[in-house]
């Protein structure tokens, strides 16, 4: 199988694995008082410092979750709720392009809590605009707090967190920046000064599935979600040593190679866009790392490019939908995705692409290929070869299935 | 793959058979039911869960297709025009006419593969020249030939129904739980699957806005008033809430919904009893019955058939009843010279031999050659059977209605 979706979930290489099950085999409870206890403590504190280290925080500044959404919903919700103890501040200052567990988060805070939504305009190539974000923030006296992707998830563009952070910061508003699919493709660090919390996630650096962290700032404060024993800053639980520990190890692996990793991707995804481009023509390819390839100047191209994730390539092809272009690939043994969120296994039109201008029916049609550290080149190349057929075949189905002859 | 038993064996005897089979699941509506209530069998997300654990049981692909744009038109929106219009419709043969073996077929088709198989119980057989022809299944009582009386040579010609020769369905049953399959002892679905609570009148009354207006009966005496037609269907006794008793105390019956009038037509039993049935939408299921050799075209009148033996059905579970059907001008809707010269449009007539109850407009009627769906109209007018009053029916009315004679009192 040729696996071209690593931003879904990047799979977890030997060395991992076995340092995974090594762990698993620490047997006291972190929580525990005695020596087993102990030893389990240590190998998840060591964890949580050399998280900390891959974002230039502290160790205490580091909470372990069940995974991003968990974290997400921490950050969103526990900063909400903080800043709404002494005073109201009902308003939340959301892009519109953000992932379903901010914007389901948001939604029930909008439906259960009296919070008021500020939904942020972004252009036509995915980034947030400032000046819009400027205007909602006012003084900030009834905002609560601020929530971002640092890259979208489907379409990888980066957004201007640091100058977001700031203008946030000017009015004494906390920042939540949904960091999952970011962390380990770009350097985080140093966290841009006004970013009160950050969401980040083990499985998409080929960690395992169900370990997450918020790192909450010294400076911010976050009502917890789960009470329960109070074992961590913000969250109760018993604490996963075994998770951590892969965790930390897969962060350190993905911090240290981050250049190479980037470099390698960033010529996978070239090779591929220049591959589509080439054999499937009418294809349109989204967002920074898109524009990037249709730019003509040099120097403008370059500078587009380094603000799209490495490893993300995101388009549509006209009259196809995207769920048929999978299944087609799929049958081929080539794993990509349609990138927007499924209900019940039925891809909706991405709300993404609808933010960023695109009509309801160009929003269906998406596919995103997001390559990995141990992708190769005939990976990308068999994707390649196999699209034009897919996408011919995907075009007569589109047809068909909005007006079939037959039964009429 | 409904996320039902039948659809399950049927993939798993596709799969058996050596065919390179991938699973769909259909989602056809976009309605927030998560979890599976009573005995409702299809589209909710648990429903969903089944199926794709099925395939899973199977190892093979699955894959959830949104149909849910087409299904609101196609079929919620038709039956809701049906109703307003005053006709009852059957939204499962919509379903397969419509969707699972017309825009599900076509995209299937599109991306590759060579046919549809479902767990439909009804059998394609093959003659000795290659033509199929559809067929009751094996077991009667599961028998659901009629809901696919819609399908025409080409849907035919990539459908499956790998049910169709099964004994029964505690066969089927049987199959799937040595399978391994956990939707086994799963109930039947019996509701419209887009009605969730199964209560069509209630649901009906959301859609339609109900105009209150009269009760009459066969002579236009008003006797009642009613809080909306369309919640009414031809033969039913239950819910007119009628005052005052019928002059000769006996039971009434919804003869006719006049939409345009708003006015719902009631009388005794014997007025539901029609001789014959028509309508102008017509289908062959496979080949046509001159090619069949069943009958011959009529001479002079292009596209018109000689009468021929047959039986008909007009609802999913009722009994077939001896007829005799033919094709012929439909002359009063010709925009022609009133020569039969101008745009003809054809009708399938279908006579019975004995008075047929529980007849409506917008039903399908299927006409079988012994076990052999021939073809299927969808039933614009009848002709009432009632003695007494033996007129024929004005072509414009859609009603089991008898048309009264002036001056009768």
């Amino acid at each position: 199988m040729i696996y071209l979706d690593h931003a879904a979930t990047s799979p977890m290489p030997a060395d991992l694995r076995d340092a995974y099950v090594a762990a698993l085999e620490l047997v006291g409870n972190p929580s525990s008082i005695h020596s087993a206890g102990q030893r389990a403590r240590a190998a998840l504190d060591d964890a949580r410092a050399r998280i900390a280290t891959t974002l230039g925080v502290d160790a205490i500044e580091v909470t372990f979750t069940g995974g991003g959404t968990e974290a997400v919903n921490l950050g969103i919700k526990g900063l909400y709720w903080s800043r709404n103890s002494d005073t109201p501040r009902p308003r939340i200052l959301v892009p519109r392009t953000e992932h379903h567990a901010a914007l389901d988060a948001v939604e029930w805070l909008a439906s259960h809590e009296g919070a008021e939504l500020v939904w942020l305009e972004v252009d036509s190539l995915g980034f947030l605009m400032l000046d819009g974000l400027a205007a909602a923030l006012g003084d900030g006296s009834d905002v609560a707090l601020l929530t971002t992707l640092h890259a979208n998830n489907e379409v990888g563009t980066l957004q201007p967190v640091a100058e977001a952070a700031a203008l946030a910061a000017a009015v004494g508003v906390p920042v939540h920046v949904d960091a999952i699919a970011a962390y380990g493709q770009i350097r985080l660090d140093p966290l841009p000064p006004g970013v009160s919390a950050i969401s980040i996630s083990a499985h998409k650096i080929g960690g395992p599935v169900g370990v997450g962290a918020l790192v909450v700032r010294r400076t911010a404060e976050v009502v917890p979600l789960l009470h329960g024993g109070g074992q961590q800053r913000g969250r109760s639980g018993t604490m996963d040593a075994a998770g951590a520990v892969t965790f930390a190890l897969a962060a350190e692996h993905a911090h240290a190679e981050l250049t190479t990793r980037a470099t390698h991707k960033r010529m996978l995804r070239g090779r591929l866009a220049e591959g589509i481009r080439r054999h499937v023509p009418e294809a349109v390819l989204h967002g920074a790392a898109g524009a990037a390839v249709r730019e003509l100047d040099a120097d403008r191209a370059a500078e587009l490019d380094a603000l799209a994730l490495p490893g993300t390539l995101h388009l549509t092809v006209p009259g196809a939908e995207g769920d048929s272009l999978l299944m087609l690939l799929d049958s081929r043994g080539i794993a990509v995705s349609t990138g927007s969120a499924c209900q019940a296994g039925v891809p909706e039109p991405s709300h993404v692409l609808r933010a960023m201008g695109l009509s309801e029916a160009d929003a269906r049609g998406t596919l995103r290929v997001t390559v990995g550290p141990l992708t190769t080149t005939d990976d990308v190349d068999a994707l390649v070869a196999a699209l034009p057929d897919a996408v011919r075949r995907a075009q007569a189905a589109g047809l068909a299935g909005r007006t079939p002859r037959l039964g009429r | 793959m409904s996320g039902g038993v039948d659809s399950a064996v049927a993939a798993a005897r596709a799969v058996d058979a050596g065919h390179d089979v991938v699973g769909v699941h259909l989602a056809l509506s976009r309605m927030p039911g998560t979890l599976r209530t009573g005995s409702r069998g299809c589209c909710t997300i648990e429903d969903s869960l089944d199926a794709r654990r099925a395939a899973e049981k199977l190892g093979i692909p699955f894959y959830v297709w949104d149909f849910s744009e087409r299904f609101r038109d196609d079929v919620v929106g038709d039956f809701v025009a049906e109703y307003a219009a005053g006709r009852t419709p059957n939204p499962c043969m919509r379903c397969n006419e419509r969707i699972k073996f017309a825009a599900v077929l076509e995209k299937a088709l599109a991306l590759g593969f060579d046919a549809v198989a479902t767990g439909h119980y009804a059998h394609i057989v093959t003659d000795a020249h290659g033509n199929r022809e559809l067929h009751r299944a094996s077991d009667e009582a599961k028998d659901q030939s009629y809901v696919l009386g819609v399908l025409t040579t080409e849907q035919l010609a990539h459908s499956m129904f790998p049910l169709g020769t099964t004994p029964s369905k505690a066969v089927v049953r049987a199959e799937a739980a040595e399978r391994g399959f956990t939707v086994a002892q799963k109930p039947d679905s019996h509701d419209i699957c887009f009605i969730s609570d199964g209560d069509t009148r209630g649901w009906l009354a959301e859609r339609i806005d109900p105009v209150q207006g009269a009760i009459v009966d066969r002579d236009g005496t008003t006797v009642g008033t009613h809080e909306g037609s369309s919640s009414f269907t031809v033969g039913q006794r239950r819910g007119l809430n009628l005052g005052v008793p019928a002059p000769d105390g006996r039971k009434r019956f919804v003869l006719e919904v006049r939409a345009k009038t708003n006015e719902v037509v009631v009388g005794p039993r014997e007025a539901l009893a029609i001789r014959q049935l028509s309508g102008s939408r017509f289908t062959w299921a496979g080949q046509d019955p001159v090619d069949s050799g069943i009958t011959q075209p009529v001479d002079g009148e292009p596209g018109a058939l000689h009468p021929f033996d047959c039986h008909v059905q007009v609802r999913a579970h009722a009994d077939p009843v001896p007829a005799i059907a033919r094709v012929s001008t439909l002359a009063d809707v010709s925009s022609g010279d009133g020569n039969g010269n101008g745009n003809r449009t054809m009708q399938l007539v279908v006579d019975v031999i004995e008075p047929l109850f529980g007849v409506s407009p917008g039903q399908t009627a299927v006409v079988y050659v012994g076990t052999r769906v021939l073809g299927q109209c969808t039933i614009d007018r009848t002709v009432s059977a009632d003695t007494v009053n033996a007129a024929p029916v004005s072509a414009d009315s859609v009603s089991a209605a008898p048309v009264l004679t002036q001056g009768r009192s």
